[in-house]
């Protein structure tokens, strides 16, 4: 109900002290509006001068920061609030009992405008602490000629708390009463326009980060390597590699402490590209005196040993992330018959991810991930010679790719292009599934390789090709994930059975009915994902998808050359 | 979302220094509080140093042209905004009717009775409580305000007759076809130095369950809210007036928060 308008900070070009600048400040609003200390007086009797503390919240991977949303919760004595900022309309939430330092999954929340608003955004990633301030704040009253509040100057002296309180730089803002924004903006031009003080370029939130040495959306599981088309191919490689290990790295910890179920699905997804990469161009890295094809060979084996240890937990997040649509879209049994099965995946996780720790916490682990980084940080650092590195071949085809990551990006994504085309076409009505699944994971090969090689491409057509590329992937892997899911409440319910959970009167009959009839509905759209491939296929593989593929690849050349 | 509205058929009574400070109480409560001064006279809008004036006037909002929250101004005070009063309320009446589908053969609590009702629905997201203050009429305006409205909160001189609009009240409302909105009157401009006032109060106060316990005196404080321009419990806290409608409202907040 108190939008904030822009902030501002000391622009330091005057010699002023900040005391002086505040007081020109508030002799400049004098002129047009009476001022006077004091919030007014608000219901909860809040100081006009006093402490807050708040901290900024967001999910690891800035889903808010980057929607444009701020939200950040104030602490108080008699309980807290959330105040979620979105443009220049804020909605605040009471919350009373809120940790702030700790990490908060959406189902925690009490229901409420904010819960409301960020839901769809955030699930099923945890609200995280980004950054507390805590700030001093003295606040001023702009009256009209009624002595009515039509606008609050705050004047804050912002800190970021620890042992050692580092100060920010201290803040001014007008903050608009509602149904009075003229005012509030006349009240802004009037401190604009006061010698001395400009406006802040960023939040005080973005500030505080920076203080930390962070800076917002510093995290994003996007592979956006920066590589350039005349990059010698050895160290392109390299590039990309050091940047998918980066992500696992920064995923370990969300993974160990549960936090949330995406930190697993994003190293999964660094893993899995990681292995792709290798697949595509490890050869790149073995050029001079880079890796030999024995070590290369062992790394690619560690990384699917790690892909294989997340499996198990991950495949039991997504029964346990679709429950409540699967409990809810059931036609014959009632959500409630469900529930044991629920309890039984939830004891299978617990389980599993004991053995994910173990795996992720072994020095076999840590090895590989030092390691490699190792490994990948020479092969970067090393002056290589594009020339020298002509040595690089395109595999299957025989011929030399060229030394450059141009070439490279050219000849690999054009065999990986070959081979979706030519196995997509082969596939008919009456193909076995098995071949919808190869082509799958065909399919995934190039947009890794479309993801890896992006700087190079032009965006425009980057952006269609990946499209209907998605479309297809989409399709293939629906097709593909029900029918594994169908197989996997199949042996759980065998599990369940074994376990004696029937026996203990813990899963009735209508539980495995229940599930039954899960079953049958992913069969459904298993079969109307299959009776889709052909539209899907076509959309991007046809001649006109062709031709643009072709356009994205000359792009790259095209680059490469100048 | 709870609809409070203040009413009674005769001026005078306290309506307005009821809903004003009402409803800066349910604010502090930490309820996010509208209230919308109904009355072309904008005394609530005065109180609250609010321009009586809306965009587009009362046809606009009646006809649904602008959203009503377009209207809302903040006060001084957290969680209460107001939505002010325009002179073009005085024809709110044929605006009501003009917005009816049937033209003036509208049976009684057809639609331009319950107009007031559905403009109001939209607020629900953004506030816990709303208060109306209402003109003292019986009038289209009257009717739509009791339709909208969940409690009827009626100020009462204490005078044999007050008695009788409780009950007309009483009536009026019981013949509501569906949603009927709960009345609590209360004595309000009570002079404990009148003999009349005293006997009423008590008598009345004991006997009728939608009587409320807490009567508001006749205080020249509360007469001060005009020059203030503020809730009595803004300007004088430790007032018998403001003790008063504290427990007045706790009275409300016990029966209905």
């Amino acid at each position: 109900m108190a939008p904030g308008l822009a902030g501002f900070i000391a622009s330091g070009d005057d010699g002023q002290t900040w005391d002086d600048a505040v007081a020109s400040v508030l002799a400049s609003l004098d002129a047009e509006f009476t001022v006077i200390p004091g919030h007014g007086a608000r219901p909860g009797s809040v100081p006009s001068a006093g402490a807050r503390r708040l901290t900024w919240l967001d999910t690891f991977d800035w889903r808010l920061y980057r929607a444009d949303l701020t939200l950040e919760y104030a602490a108080a004595r008699r309980g807290g609030e959330l105040r979620l900022t979105v443009g220049d309309v804020v909605t605040e939430q009471p919350l009373a009992g809120f940790q702030a330092s700790r990490p908060h999954l959406l189902e925690d929340l009490p229901d409420g405008p904010v819960t409301a608003r960020i839901a769809r955004l955030v699930a099923p990633r945890a609200l995280l602490p980004m950054v507390t301030v805590t700030s001093a704040s003295t606040v001023y009253r702009l009256l009209n000629p009624d002595q009515k509040t039509v606008a609050r100057l705050v004047v804050e002296h912002p800190s970021v708390p620890g042992t050692e309180p580092s100060p920010l730089p201290p803040r001014l803002t007008v903050t608009e009463v509602r149904g009075y924004q003229a005012e509030a903006r006349r009240a802004s031009r009037l401190v604009g326009s006061v010698p001395g003080i400009g406006p802040a370029a960023e939040p005080a939130f973005a500030t505080a980060l920076r203080a930390e040495g962070r800076t917002p959306a510093d995290y994003s599981n996007k592979v956006d390597a920066a590589i350039t088309a005349a990059m010698p191919a050895p160290q392109a490689a390299a590039v990309i590699l050091l940047r998918l290990l980066d992500t696992v790295d920064a995923n370990v910890a969300g993974v160990l402490a549960d936090t949330d179920t995406e930190f697993l699905h994003d190293l999964r997804v660094s893993v899995r590209r990681t292995r792709s990469a290798l697949k595509l161009f490890g050869d790149a890295l073995t050029v001079g005196r880079g890796l030999t094809t024995e070590k290369l060979a062992f790394f690619a084996a560690e990384f699917k040993w790690v892909g294989d240890l997340t499996t198990p937990t991950r495949d039991l997040d997504v029964h346990l992330l679709d429950f409540e649509q699967t409990a809810a879209g059931l036609a014959a049994a009632k959500p409630d018959d469900l529930e044991p099965f629920r309890v039984f995946l939830g004891q299978r996780r617990r389980k599993e991810f004991r053995a994910l720790t173990r795996g992720l916490r072994s020095p076999r682990f840590t090895d590989l991930t030092r390691n490699w980084r190792a490994v990948l940080t020479a092969i970067g650092d090393r002056q290589v010679n594009a020339r020298r590195a002509t040595a690089v071949r395109s595999g299957s085809l025989g011929k030399v790719a060229g030394g450059t990551a141009g070439f490279l990006a050219v000849e690999r994504t054009r065999v990986a292009f070959g081979k979706v085309a030519r196995r997509g076409a082969a596939i008919t009505p009456d193909s076995p599934a098995e071949s919808l699944h190869d082509l799958r994971k065909r399919c995934k090969e190039l947009r890794y390789a479309l993801e890896f090689f992006a700087p190079l491409h032009d965006p425009v057509v980057s952006a269609k090709v990946v499209g209907d590329l998605k479309r297809l992937q989409d399709c293939l892997g629906e097709f593909q994930d029900t029918e594994v899911q169908i197989g996997e409440i199949r042996a759980l319910a065998a599990a369940m059975l074994a376990a004696a959970m029937l026996a203990a009167g813990e899963a009735p009959a209508v539980t495995l009915l229940a599930m039954g009839e899960v079953t049958a509905g992913l069969a459904a759209r298993q079969r109307a994902a299959r009776a889709d491939f052909e539209r899907r296929f076509s959309a991007f593989a046809d001649v006109e998808g062709q031709r643009r593929m072709a356009l994205l690849l000359r792009g790259a050349a095209g680059q490469e050359q100048n | 979302m709870r609809i409070y509205a203040t009413y009674n058929i005769k001026g005078g009574v306290g309506k307005t220094t009821a809903a004003v400070n009402l409803a800066y109480l349910a604010a502090e409560d930490g309820l996010r509080t509208v209230l919308w001064d109904l009355d072309p006279q904008g005394a609530a809008s005065f109180m609250f140093r609010v321009k009586p004036k809306v965009k587009g006037g009362g046809k606009a909002l009646i006809r649904g042209k602008r959203p009503l929250d377009e209207a809302i101004k903040g006060t001084d005070f957290d969680n209460l905004d107001l939505i002010p009063a325009d002179f073009t309320y005085r024809n709110m009446d044929l605006l009501l009717d003009s917005t009816g589908d049937g033209g003036s053969g509208d049976a009684p609590g057809g639609k331009p009775a319950r107009k007031l009702s559905k403009l109001l629905a939209p607020l629900a997201a953004e506030y816990d409580t709303v208060f109306l203050d209402c003109p003292p009429s019986v009038s289209l305006v009257s009717e739509n305000v009791l339709h909208a409205a969940d409690v009827v909160l009626v100020p009462l001189i204490p005078t044999t007759l007050s008695v009788r609009t409780l009950e007309q009240l009483s009536d009026f409302v019981g013949d509501f076809n569906g949603h009927r909105p709960e009345l609590l009157a209360f004595f309000s401009m009570v002079d404990r130095r009148k003999k009349l006032h005293r006997e009423i109060t008590e008598h009345l106060s004991a006997e009728r369950s939608e009587v409320a316990a807490t009567a508001i005196p006749a205080l020249s404080v509360i007469e001060t809210m005009s020059v203030e321009r503020a809730p009595v419990i803004v300007f004088a806290p430790n007032s018998a007036g403001a003790k008063a409608y504290r427990a007045l409202w706790a009275e409300i907040r016990a029966h209905w928060e």
